[in-house]
C-alpha cells in the first residue's frame, strides 16, 4: 500500500545525527582540531579564504572540518557566514608593490631588482611520496635569508617605462569611476573589468585552471608568459569617515600574478605588451595564475581580437565560474521532480500511443 | 492539516534572517516588479544557508515579506511533508518564529515549488515560487544580453517558432511543464517548472504571486488579477493534461495526480500531488460516510 512520503522532518534529524558521526569517523582516533587545519592544511585554508572571499583562517579551518574536508562546501559555508557580517566600508587599494615577499619568480627576466625568491614551494620536488609523513617527524629548520623589505617594483613596471607594456589601467576603464560591486549589485552583461576580476577572484579554482589551459592549447590562444608571480603580506588600510585619513588595520597574505601577453597592435596602439591580472588570499598560486590567463583571454574584445573560444566569452566564463552557484544547481537535482516527471511520463506515452496509431494505420 | 502556533525567533538571527537593509533592497525590486508584469528585475541576490538551486529566490522573498503574524505554508512538488519543505520551514520557524500551517486556506503566505495549490487563493494570500531559471527564452538563447533585447523589442518569434516545430513533428506542443506565458499582453514569462496543468491558475487570480531566482538574481511578479494566458496557436489551443484515473485516496478527478509504483510487476496507482488538498477530501468523504 501506498506510504506518504510523511516523516521528512524526522529523517532530516536522523541524517544529520548521523552526518555528524560520519564527520568524526572512529573516536579511537584523537579529534582533528581547528588549529590542526590551520597550521598544517594551509593551502586548503586558503583555497576556502579566496572562494569564500572572506579573509579570516580560523572561520575557513572550521569550515573544512566541519565540511570533512570538501572545500566546495567549506567554501558554501564561508560564504553563507560572509552574507550575514555587517559591511563597514571598502579598503583602501593595496600597494603590492611594498609587499613583505615570501616567494617573488619571474619567468621573463633571469635576474631582476629584487632577485628572484622562491619561498615554500612545491616546484623542483620530487613528487615521491614521504612515508616519513606517516609518524610524526621532526623538521630541520630551514635557514632563512633576511627577509626582502621595502618596495620591490613590479616587473611589469619595468617594462612599462620602455613603453613596452600597456599601462595597468586598460584606456576603456576610468580609474576616476568607482568600481563596482559584485555582492551588492547583480552582475549585467557586459561587464567592466573590475567586475569580471572580482568575479574570477571568487570563481572555483578547477574551473580556471582548466579554461587557463584550454587557452595555452589553442582554444583562443594568447601566449602568456608569467611576468611575475608574487607571495608575501602587504598591510590594509582603511578611511574611517570620522578620522579622514587611511589607518593601517591589519596585514594579509596574498599571491598576485601578472601575465604578459604580446599584442599585435593597432591602428592607434603601436606593438607592445599586454597584461592579465591574478589575485588571490593566501597562497593560491595555481589560482592565482589561471585567474591572469583567463582575464587576458576574456579582453579580446577590448583589444579587437576575435572571440573565437571559450575563455574569451564573457557571459559563459563568469556566469559560470561561482561553484557555490554550480554546486547548489547540480545538486539539486536530487531533490524531487515528481511533478514534472509525472508530465513527461505523460507526454511520452502520448506519443507512443499516437506513434503506434499512425505506423498501425499506415499498415492498414 | 497540521497548523503550529507563531514562537519566538532565534536571537541570533535578525527577523527572518536577513538583515533589514538587504529586506528594503528585496522590497524594491519587489515593488518594480510588480509595476511591470512579468518583467525580470535583476535583484542582488545573497548567499543564503542552504544551496543555490534550493530555493534561494523564494527564500530571500518570503524573508522580505514575512510579518510576525503571517502564517506559512510550504509546499514542494504539491506536499507540505517533502524534505526540502520540511527543511524551509524550519528554517523561518526559527529565524522568524511564525506560524507555520499546512492548510492552503489559512496561509497567508505561501513558498511552493513546482506547484500551484489546488484550492483556489484569495486576495489576502501570496504566493511565492521558487525559480531556477526565470529566463523563458533561455534554452532558445543561452545569452543574456541577447534575450534582454528580444524582451525589450517584444521579440518573441524564436517561441513561436518553438512551439510551432514542436506541433509539426508531434501534432502537439511537446513543453509539459514551465510552458510559457504571455503577461497581460506583453512580457513572455516563465511560470517556474509548475506543470501546465497549473497555468490556468495563474490568470486572474484573486492572490499575488510573486517569483524568484536565487542564482540567477532576478525577481518577478503578477499582481492580483492579471491576465496571464499560456501561449498557443488558433488551430492548437492551449490544452492541460488529463488522466483517466482518479485520486486512490480522495477519488479526486480533477488535480493534478502523482503516479506511485507499488510493486515491480507494473502495479500502480494514482495520489493527488497537493497533499493538503487530498487530506481535506478524505476528511470529508469520511465524515459523508459516517
Amino acid at each position: 500500500m501506498y506510504v506518504a512520503v510523511k516523516g521528512g522532518e524526522k529523517a532530516i534529524d536522523n541524517a544529520h545525527r548521523l552526518l555528524a558521526e560520519t564527520r568524526r569517523g572512529d573516536p579511537e582516533v584523537p579529534e582533528l582540531s581547528t588549529e590542526q587545519i590551520r597550521e598544517q592544511l594551509t593551502l586548503a585554508v586558503d583555497r576556502v579564504m579566496t572562494e569564500g572571499s572572506l579573509y579570516d583562517r580560523s572561520l575557513a579551518s572550521l569550515a573544512i572540518k566541519q565540511a570533512r574536508g570538501d572545500i566546495i562546501e567549506a567554501i558554501f559555508l564561508v560564504r553563507a557566514c560572509r552574507t550575514t557580517l555587517p559591511r563597514f566600508g571598502y579598503s583602501v587599494p593595496l600597494d603590492t608593490g611594498s609587499m613583505t615577499i615570501t616567494r617573488r619568480v619571474s619567468a621573463t627576466y633571469k635576474d631582476l631588482p629584487g632577485g628572484q625568491v622562491l619561498g615554500p614551494t612545491f616546484d623542483y620536488t620530487h613528487r615521491l611520496l614521504d612515508h616519513d609523513l606517516e609518524h610524526e617527524t621532526e623538521i630541520e629548520e630551514a635557514p632563512v635569508a633576511e627577509p626582502v623589505q621595502g618596495d620591490m617594483p613590479h616587473v611589469l613596471d619595468l617594462l612599462c617605462e620602455e613603453g613596452l607594456m600597456e599601462p595597468p589601467i586598460s584606456p576603456g576603464d576610468d580609474p576616476e569611476t568607482e568600481p563596482g560591486d559584485i555582492t551588492r549589485d547583480p552582475l549585467v552583461f557586459p561587464v567592466d573589468r573590475a567586475l569580471r576580476l572580482q568575479s574570477l577572484a571568487r570563481g572555483d579554482e578547477g574551473y580556471l585552471l582548466a579554461l587557463g589551459y584550454s587557452t595555452q592549447r589553442g582554444f583562443g590562444r594568447n601566449h602568456p608568459f608569467a611576468g611575475e608571480i608574487r607571495l608575501g603580506s602587504v598591510s590594509v588600510e582603511f578611511v574611517p569617515e570620522e578620522l579622514g585619513f587611511a589607518i593601517e588595520i591589519g596585514e594579509i597574505d596574498i599571491t598576485e600574478c601578472e601575465m604578459v601577453t604580446q599584442f599585435k597592435g593597432s591602428k592607434t596602439t603601436p606593438p607592445q605588451f599586454t597584461r592579465g591580472y591574478g589575485l588571490a588570499f593566501g597562497s593560491c598560486e595555481r589560482k592565482a595564475m589561471s585567474m591572469a590567463q583567463v582575464d587576458r583571454s576574456l579582453r579580446a574584445e577590448e583589444l579587437g581580437e576575435d572571440r573565437v573560444a571559450p575563455a574569451q566569452d564573457e557571459e559563459f566564463v563568469l556566469s559560470h565560474c561561482d561553484n557555490v552557484q554550480a554546486t547548489g544547481f547540480v545538486e539539486h537535482l536530487k531533490l524531487p521532480h515528481y511533478v514534472d516527471f509525472q508530465s513527461e511520463l505523460e507526454l511520452v506515452r502520448r506519443m507512443r500511443r499516437e506513434q503506434e496509431e499512425t505506423m498501425r494505420g499506415a499498415a492498414e | 492539516m497540521s497548523t503550529e502556533p507563531a514562537s519566538v525567533p532565534d536571537p541570533g538571527y535578525n527577523f527572518a534572517y536577513l538583515n533589514e537593509q538587504t529586506k528594503k533592497m528585496i522590497r524594491r525590486a519587489l515593488l518594480k516588479a510588480i509595476a511591470i508584469p512579468g518583467y525580470q528585475v535583476p535583484f542582488a541576490s545573497r548567499e543564503m544557508p542552504m544551496p543555490y538551486g534550493w530555493g534561494t529566490g523564494g527564500v530571500q522573498v518570503t524573508a522580505s515579506i514575512l510579518t510576525p503574524d503571517d502564517v506559512l505554508k510550504v509546499i514542494d512538488q504539491g506536499a507540505d511533508d517533502t524534505t526540502n519543505a520540511v527543511s524551509i520551514r524550519k528554517f523561518f520557524r526559527r529565524t522568524a518564529g511564525i506560524a507555520t500551517t499546512s492548510d492552503t486556506e489559512t496561509a497567508t503566505v505561501i513558498q511552493t515549488r513546482h506547484r500551484i495549490p489546488e484550492e483556489p487563493l484569495s486576495e489576502s494570500q501570496i504566493l511565492v515560487f521558487q525559480v531556477p531559471i526565470p529566463e523563458p527564452l533561455r534554452f532558445l538563447e543561452p545569452r543574456e544580453t541577447e534575450t534582454r533585447k528580444m524582451h525589450a523589442y517584444e521579440d518573441y518569434g524564436l517561441m513561436h517558432v518553438k512551439l510551432y516545430e514542436d506541433i509539426s513533428q508531434n501534432g502537439h506542443i511537446a513543453t509539459t511543464y514551465a510552458y510559457p506565458v504571455r503577461v497581460e499582453g506583453r512580457y513572455v514569462m516563465d511560470p517556474s517548472p509548475t506543470p501546465k496543468f497549473d497555468n490556468p491558475k495563474m490568470d486572474n487570480c484573486e492572490a499575488l504571486q510573486l517569483f524568484g531566482a536565487g542564482r540567477e538574481k532576478r525577481i518577478y511578479a503578477l499582481p492580483p488579477y492579471t491576465r496571464v494566458v499560456s501561449l498557443d496557436f488558433e488551430d492548437h489551443p492551449f490544452e492541460i493534461q488529463k488522466w483517466t484515473e482518479k485520486c486512490s485516496l480522495c477519488g479526486a478527478d480533477d488535480s493534478f495526480l502523482d503516479e506511485v509504483i507499488t510493486d515491480d510487476k507494473g502495479g500502480r496507482m494514482f495520489v493527488c500531488s497537493d497533499t493538503d488538498f487530498c487530506s481535506k477530501r478524505q476528511i470529508g468523504r469520511q465524515e459523508a460516510a459516517e
